[in-house]
This record gives C-alpha cells, sequence and structure tokens, in this order.
C-alpha cells in the first residue's frame, strides 16, 4: 500500500551469514517517497541484516545475500559500495552510533560533507542546517565526540548522515541505551525531517510502540521473516504486536 | 552575513579546537621557531650539532611521517625504517644521476619515491586490519633492507656497503659545515611540518581520523575509506622518507641500509606511542625523550659513577632507567607526553 511511485525495493531477499547461518528468508519491502516505515520485530529478527544488505555492508559479517533483489528507483544496488549509496541519496545511521570519538562534533559532522565537495560557504550552511535540527550539537561543537552523551552521539551520528543530503535515511535502532524522553526528541526530529524536508525514512526498532507513534507503514520481522506490514494503526490495533515479543507468533526456528 | 561569520570562524575552531589558547600558542611557536633559527645557530657547538639537534630533528621528522599514517588513519605500519631507505637511496641517485637538479628538489623528489613505495606496502591495508596490518609492512622493511643491499644499482656499485654521500651544495652555498647541515635539517623538518599539519587539519586529515575511529561509520556516510588509507601511506612514506634523506645526507654523511633496520622503525614506533598518537607535537616530544634522554642518562651516570663502575655496566644501568623512564611516563599518561604536557598547560580541565 505505498503512497507514491516505489522508491526503494526489497525483493524477496535471502541473506547468510558465513555460508551457514540463514538470517533473512524471503524479506520483502518498499519504502515510497516520503514515507517512514519502520522494521520492527525481537532481538535476531533480521531488522540490522536487511539495513546493512540495503547499504550493502553485509561483507564486513562475512555475510552475503544468497537471492533477491534491491532495487532504488529501479536501478539494481546490490552491487554498489557504500559510497556510491550515499551519492545517490541513500544513508544509513549505524546501530550503536559509532561516531569518531577523537574528532569533535563539528568535524565529525564535517566528515558527512565529503561526497558532495561543497565549497567552503556551502559547507558552513549544512553545518548551520543541522545545528538548526539539532541545537544542542551547536552548543557542544568544539567538545570531543567520544566524551559526549549517548543522545548526542545519536544526534551527532544522524547530524553527520544528514550532512550527505540523503533522499533516503536508514536508521538502525536509534533508541539503543537512550533514556524514553531522549528518544522522543530524537523521533520528533526525525518525524519533522520527513514531514518538512522530505526525507524518507526506514527505521529498525525494537521498542514497536514508540515507533509506531511516527512511522506511516510498518513490517514485522520474526527469525528473517516477514511475518506482518501495514499500516501502524492497524498493526497497533490488531494486538499481534504483544505475541510477537512474549513469544507465540509465527514458528520460532534457530539455526 | 553574521550568522554565517559566525560559522566560518566556528570552521576554524573546529579546525583547531584550542581557540582561546590560540594567540598564547603561536607566541610559543613563534618564540620556538626564533631560538631553533637564531638563537641555536649563535650558540651551538658541533658537538651539540652532531649529536644532538640533527638526530633528534630527524628522527622527529621520520616520527611525524609515522604518526600521520599510524597515530592519524589508525594503519599500523613497522616499515617507518624501510620508507627511510627507501628515501636516502632514491635521493643519493637523483643526486648522483640527475646533478643539475637543486638539493631541495632530490630531496622532495625522494620523498615522492618513498610515498609511491609507501603506497604499495599500503596495499594490504584494504584487507587487513588492525595490528595484522603489521606483518606486511614488516615484510616490507625486510624485503626493502635486503634489495639494497643486494642490488648493485642503487648504490651505484660501490665496493663497501656504506656509500659517502655525495657534497650537499645548496645555490652556491656548501652545506657540509655542522651549522650549515643543521640549517637544512631545520628548514626541511620546518617546512614538512607545516605541509603536515595543513594537511590534518583539511577534510584529508578529518577523513584519515574517521577511518581511524570507525571505519564501518566512515563508510556508511561516504568517506572514501581506501583513498584515505591509501593516502595516509603515501604521505606517512614521503615524510619518513625525506627524514632518511636527511639522516643519511645530514648526519651520517654515508648512505647504508643497515642504518635503515627494524630498529629503526621500532625507534619510529616508540617515538609516537611516548609522545603521542595523533599528535604533531608529540612525535617531537617523544623524539626529544628517545634521542635526548639516553645522551643525558650518559652524561649523569658517567659524572655521578664514572669512578665506581666500568663503561660497560653504566651503558646496561642506563638501559634500566631508560626502561623504567618509559614504564613510568606511561603510566602516568597514556596517551603520550604531548596528553601529559597538554594537562600541565590547562590544569582547569
Amino acid at each position: 500500500m505505498s503512497t507514491g511511485a516505489a522508491f526503494l525495493d526489497v525483493e524477496s531477499v535471502e541473506a547468510v551469514y558465513g555460508a551457514s547461518i540463514l538470517a533473512l528468508r524471503d524479506v520483502s519491502l518498499s519504502v515510497a517517497q516520503g514515507e517512514i516505515v519502520a522494521l520492527i520485530g525481537p532481538n535476531g529478527a533480521g531488522k540490522t541484516t536487511t539495513l546493512r544488505a540495503i547499504s550493502n555492508l553485509l561483507g564486513a559479517q562475512r555475510g552475503t545475500l544468497r537471492r533477491g533483489a534491491i532495487r532504488w528507483r529501479g536501478e539494481a544496488i546490490q552491487r554498489l559500495d557504500p559510497a556510491d549509496l550515499v551519492a545517490r541519496g541513500i544513508v544509513q545511521v549505524l546501530e550503536g552510533r559509532h561516531v569518531f570519538g577523537q574528532l569533535t562534533v563539528e568535524e565529525n559532522l564535517l566528515t558527512g560533507g565529503y561526497l558532495r565537495r561543497p565549497s567552503r560557504r556551502q559547507l558552513a550552511e549544512d553545518l548551520e542546517r543541522i545545528y538548526a535540527w539539532f541545537p544542542r550539537l551547536k552548543q557542544r561543537r568544539g567538545a570531543k565526540a567520544g566524551l559526549t552523551s549517548g543522545g548526542e552521539q545519536q544526534m551527532v551520528a544522524i547530524g553527520r548522515a544528514l550532512m550527505t543530503r540523503p533522499t533516503l535515511l536508514l536508521l538502525d535502532e536509534p533508541s539503543m541505551g537512550l533514556a524514553p524522553i531522549i528518544v522522543a526528541e530524537i523521533f520528533e526530529i526525525v518525524a519533522r525531517l520527513n514531514r518538512e524536508e522530505g526525507v524518507s525514512v526506514l527505521v529498525a526498532e525494537q521498542s514497536a510502540n514508540l515507533v509506531l507513534d511516527y512511522a506511516h507503514r510498518a513490517v514485522v520481522l520474526e527469525s528473517g521473516r516477514v511475518v506482518a506490514s501495514g499500516s501502524s494503526a492497524e498493526l497497533a490495533a490488531s494486538g499481534q504486536l504483544g505475541a510477537l515479543y512474549l513469544g507465540g507468533a509465527g514458528d520460532e526456528t534457530r539455526h | 552575513m553574521p550568522p554565517a561569520l559566525a560559522t566560518l570562524s566556528g570552521l576554524g575552531a573546529g579546525r583547531r579546537p584550542a581557540l582561546p589558547a590560540l594567540p598564547a600558542r603561536t607566541a610559543g611557536l613563534a618564540l620556538l621557531l626564533a631560538v631553533a633559527f637564531v638563537a641555536i645557530p649563535l650558540t651551538a657547538t658541533d658537538y651539540w650539532y652532531n649529536a644532538i639537534l640533527i638526530p633528534f630533528l630527524i628522527m622527529a621528522l621520520a616520527g611525524l611521517g609515522l604518526n600521520l599514517t599510524m597515530g592519524y588513519a589508525g594503519q599500523a605500519s613497522l616499515g617507518t625504517g624501510a620508507f627511510m631507505a627507501v628515501g636516502a637511496y632514491a635521493t643519493y641517485n637523483l643526486l648522483l644521476r640527475l646533478p643539475e637538479l637543486p638539493l631541495p628538489v632530490s630531496l622532495a623528489g625522494g620523498g615522492l619515491i618513498a610515498g609511491a613505495v609507501g603506497l604499495v606496502v599500503g596495499l594490504p591495508s584494504l584487507r587487513i586490519k588492525g595490528f595484522y596490518l603489521i606483518a606486511p609492512t614488516l615484510a616490507a622493511q625486510f624485503l626493502i633492507e635486503w634489495i639494497f643491499n643486494q642490488v648493485g644499482w642503487f648504490s651505484n656499485y660501490a665496493t663497501s656497503s656504506a656509500i659517502s654521500a655525495p657534497r650537499l651544495v645548496f645555490l652556491g652555498h656548501d652545506l657540509s659545515s655542522p651549522a650549515g647541515r643543521y640549517a637544512l635539517t631545520l628548514t626541511s623538518v620546518t617546512v614538512v611540518t607545516v605541509v603536515a599539519w595543513r594537511l590534518v587539519g583539511s577534510q584529508t586529515g578529518r577523513n584519515w581520523r574517521a577511518v581511524r575511529d570507525g571505519e564501518t561509520a566512515a563508510a556508511v556516510i561516504g568517506v572514501p575509506v581506501a583513498r584515505a588509507k591509501l593516502s595516509a601511506f603515501f604521505v606517512g612514506a614521503a615524510v619518513s622518507g625525506i627524514a632518511g634523506a636527511l639522516w643519511a645526507f645530514a648526519y651520517l654523511g654515508t648512505v647504508d641500509a643497515r642504518s635503515f633496520d627494524l630498529d629503526r622503525s621500532f625507534q619510529a614506533l616508540f617515538i609516537i606511542i611516548i609522545g603521542g598518537l595523533g599528535s604533531l607535537s608529540g612525535s617531537f616530544i617523544g623524539a626529544a625523550f628517545i634521542v635526548l634522554l639516553p645522551i643525558l642518562l650518559t652524561h649523569l651516570s658517567n659524572a655521578a659513577l664514572g669512578g665506581a663502575l666500568d663503561g660497560g655496566q653504566i651503558s646496561n644501568l642506563q638501559r634500566i632507567i631508560f626502561g623504567a623512564l618509559i614504564i613510568g611516563f606511561l603510566i602516568k599518561e597514556p596517551n603520550g607526553l604531548a596528553a601529559l604536557l597538554g594537562r600541565l598547560r590547562r590544569p582547569a580541565c
């Protein structure tokens, strides 16, 4: 039930780690332009693997895509390296933030501006734009990123990704290890980015109830399979999600 | 437009985080350069030039080269000695075969050739990470040393393995005197350090540090990881190569592959570990520690124990004290002496 032309299309993807562990089986999903799609499910469901498959990072964990296709605006993107994807407008914010600890907050943001090779003046404007979204970061611009709080680091990671001027943002577990109030602040900003700048978002998240407040649609993964999908309202109303985390939804088979 | 202006000055601040301390730092640097360029030549003796100042400056430069590759870009290397050898032999051959080239061009050319070799040695870094990367650079260290000993062309078929360096002449001035060699070394080190300082504050330097702090995180926001690693090897090896050429021409006066062995690589590594990884000034502080402290210890122990103990025991004692000092300093400040000095300057932080 996409609202526009298919933007990102993941088709029957199967991913394996180390040639033996099946992490994704027959996962299909799509993100339309201007949408926020949530990817929800418990630990080990394959959320991160799905995002890593899209941004072609599986190789770093000895994983491969065995079957299926991933298309971005009609173009097959499985063979493109991350820098090419960034150039095409897809950027990922990794799980666990991964800021460059020894660089200052501002230097972290500046690394995101590399690919477009902007002028000095444009880089300054882009920085101002990020600081407008995350005023907290402006106060801490000179601090070493490794010494900032978890919430600030998540903001740095998202801000750094926004410096690439993406059209699709892949967010992996932005709530990890953060206080609920900070998580709400971050989701609020992501929702505003979506509304005001038209950035599409695919967000993997464990806390389903929270992310459903912000997402238009959601895809539920379990043991590497899509077990449900639909609009956020439908899924929240169906009561399926409780069963998912407490066990009993679908058969539990692990390899 | 005030906001844009504020941001531009903010960009400057990002480059040099210690903006409020900057005037003091600039004054300190100016004083340091004035002492190095003016006061020392007026007062120093030949002993100071030959035994202390020249080796200190050259090893600081060699450490700085390794610091760019390892401290800034996070690519471990034990090939510094080999890169220095390449720089020395390349400069020697340029001086020998293209005598019309002025000395600075031959030096820079030696550096560029060493950089090219460093780029090749750095190729395994695209597949191998962390400490494992030491293995291929170690292999390069042994291989390159062996090649210079075996292939006669590099040493112009000299019968002795230590070939004497050509005379150092620049713009009609003979630089063979200790003061002349000091001037050559100091000028080269200053120029290369300024270039390195500009580079680490640029987008290239940020990319190096981004790759060091998180390779995957750098890749997903579009930092060209392979290019950052290879450019770090190129620049680092080029700087070490210039240091190697200076070591041969301005310090030893001979070109000899044996003076660029694995020990030299370790010395550069200790310089940056003790001085501070990822700190330009750390390379100088570390070199001062590694090069000067043994000399100081020799003088002190000779003065204190000269009559009581024989020479061999004194030199063993020095090694023990030297090792204990290294351990002591690293316990006090694992991030190196540069960080220790930084903390002393700003006790409030």
